[in-house]
């Protein structure tokens, strides 16, 4: 027993393992955030196999086809350039997942990296980062996006590159507030008699303190960032036509809406069900990542 | 290797307000000191600047002629380790007790873990197979004997308690105070302990000092506790309300 473990690794990951299937066991167990599971993993299914499950390109016009409402050959009906709406959406979700992908990998590390270095070292350093993020803050998120897309130029990248610049700072905040409640713990002290650097306290001591807070934060930021997406769509400063993506069709669509009903009704509601969906996967995740509750595994 | 101890002058004030008052004292090679006081009277706060967790004080504090200030990290962490108050506080929640323990030796580039992680859990009285625990799942006396444990892995001369056992309740109190007996007969350590529990420092200590508002008022031997031989007034009162409180238990 006593020299039969030779490396940690070994039981960290089980552990992990064991975490997560915990918390999604949890999350399938309340009816709202099952709802967001099922259709984050429809997302995330139909992404993938987009080529498999659109019926027709998404991109080829079919002029003889244009503006038909939905039917046998066209789920959704077809736009109108004539092509099949279903297969936009179904091609979209690519584009949506990446969107959110991409500005939360980008959002999630810069934000607990601001939020815990300012919080950790606080007086001098703690108010030049955090006037820095206030600086962000002060803009309502859409419009400064808007501002960094009109100067970058509209693209998806663009976008992408406006959201997630303008999404991190309440990620910092939250991290800096967290980190302050137990800065001053004496498991932070302890690490310090230890010998441990700034760095390796702030790694191993504090950003697994926040990352529960900071993920719930981040899941119900998704919503807002395909809503954001989607507006800059809209105004046509995101992904570019051809491409399918919600916001864009929605924008286009705008203008046969009156006779052609399908053409914003299901991009929208793939808009709805999808940020709903994240809504309520945060919110589920913030019961399953609550401490008493951690505290039963 | 035994290490003496030894504070002189040490002044701290949190912006206006002086907590210690040129406070100096000297902790022999082997000894354990106790440090007694009213709550507030700046006891934790001489182990926080001894310790090095705050720096911004004034005068000295020297281990075995070595002055801490000057002490690099490493050495600083293998000679003085400190274990605190409350066990539930003092363990990192999401850290299993091996990565606890771990933590300090690969910080210090200390090879050989496995052993010494369970010859540090066996020198404080726990099973081995403990090492794959969270702090959730021990008691309050288990966790303090895993602080204490985190302590000693490094192999420290000088070891600062900060009321190590005021948050057990007292059967687990004295297990955990004849822990630490026994640990400094085993490795001789130096021990500088805050209490504010005469008793546990007539079981423990062989001086004590007493601590009033950041001053130390008297520094007396212990049989002065038994024996009445304290000077100052605020000592007399403080040891004759001790003894009244033990009686009346
Ligand atoms: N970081 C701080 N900022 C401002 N004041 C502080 C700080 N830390 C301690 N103090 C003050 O210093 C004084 C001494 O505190 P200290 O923690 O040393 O008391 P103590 O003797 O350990 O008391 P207790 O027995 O309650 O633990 C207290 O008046 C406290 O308010
Ligand atoms: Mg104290």
């Amino acid at each position: 027993m006593t020299n039969a473990h030779p490396t940690a690794p070994a039981h960290r990951t089980p552990q992990f393992l064991t975490a997560t299937r915990n918390i999604l066991v949890f999350l399938a167990r309340q009816p709202t955030s099952l709802f967001g599971l099922i259709v984050l993993a429809v997302l995330i299914l139909v992404a993938i196999f987009a080529p498999l499950i659109a019926t027709q390109d998404p991109i080829t016009q079919d002029l003889n086809n244009a503006l038909q409402s939905p039917n046998a050959a066209h789920f959704f009906g077809t736009d109108e350039l004539g092509r099949d709406i279903f297969s936009r959406l179904v091609y979209g979700a690519r584009i949506t997942l990446t969107v959110i992908f991409l500005v939360t990998i980008v959002v999630g590390p810069i934000g607990l990296l601001f939020g815990t270095v300012a919080g950790y070292f606080g007086g001098r350093v703690d108010t030049v980062m955090m006037r820095i993020t206030d600086i962000f803050l002060s803009f309502p998120s859409l419009i400064l996006s808007m501002a960094f897309v009109a100067a970058l130029g509209p693209s998806l990248n663009n976008a992408i590159i406006a959201i997630a610049l303008t999404s991190w700072p309440p990620i910092a905040r939250l991290a800096r507030a967290e980190t302050l409640t137990f800065r001053k713990a004496d498991y932070i002290a302890a690490a310090r008699l230890q010998g441990a650097s700034p760095a390796r306290i702030i790694w191993r001591s504090i950003v697994p303190m926040c990352l529960p807070s900071v993920l719930i934060r981040l899941t119900l930021n998704m919503a807002t960032v395909i809503l954001t997406a989607a507006g800059l769509g809209f105004l046509g400063l995101g992904a570019q036509p051809p491409m399918p993506e919600w916001g864009a069709m929605i924008a286009t669509g705008r203008r046969y809406m009156i006779d052609s009903w399908w053409l914003v009704t299901f991009p929208g509601l793939a808009i709805l069900s999808v940020s709903l969906a994240f809504n309520l996967l945060g919110d589920g995740l913030r019961d399953a990542l609550d401490p008493k509750q951690m505290n039963r595994r | 290797m035994m290490k003496p101890l030894s504070i002189h002058n040490l002044s701290v004030s949190f912006g206006a307000v002086q907590v210690l008052h040129e406070v100096s004292l000297e902790v022999a090679a082997g000894e354990c000191f106790g440090l007694v006081g009213e709550s507030g009277s700046g006891k934790s706060t001489i182990l926080r600047c001894a310790s090095m967790l705050n720096d911004s004080w004034s005068g000295t504090v020297e281990i075995d002629g070595r002055n801490v200030r000057e002490m690099p990290v490493r050495d600083r962490c293998r000679t003085l380790q400190m274990v605190f108050q409350d066990p539930y506080g003092s363990l990192h929640p999401r850290h299993s007790i091996r990565s606890a323990l771990e933590e300090g030796l690969r910080v210090n580039g200390i090879g050989d873990r496995a052993e010494r992680m369970a010859q540090a859990m066996r020198d404080v009285g726990l099973p081995v197979d403990f090492l794959d625990r969270y702090p959730h799942q021990l008691s309050g006396g288990q966790r303090q004997r895993v602080a204490i444990a985190r302590a000693l892995i490094l192999e420290p001369d000088l070891l600062f308690l900060d009321e190590p056992t005021s948050a057990l309740d007292v059967s687990v109190q004295a297990e955990v105070l004849n822990l630490l007996v026994r640990l400094q007969k085993e490795k001789g350590f130096t021990y500088l302990m805050v209490s504010h529990d005469l008793a546990v420092v007539d079981h423990m200590c062989d001086r004590f000092a007493i601590m009033q508002h950041g001053h130390i008022v008297e520094i007396l031997s212990r049989e002065a506790i038994t024996q009445g031989t304290a000077t100052q007034p605020y000592s007399r009162e403080l040891i004759g309300a001790s003894l009244e409180y033990e009686r009346a238990v």
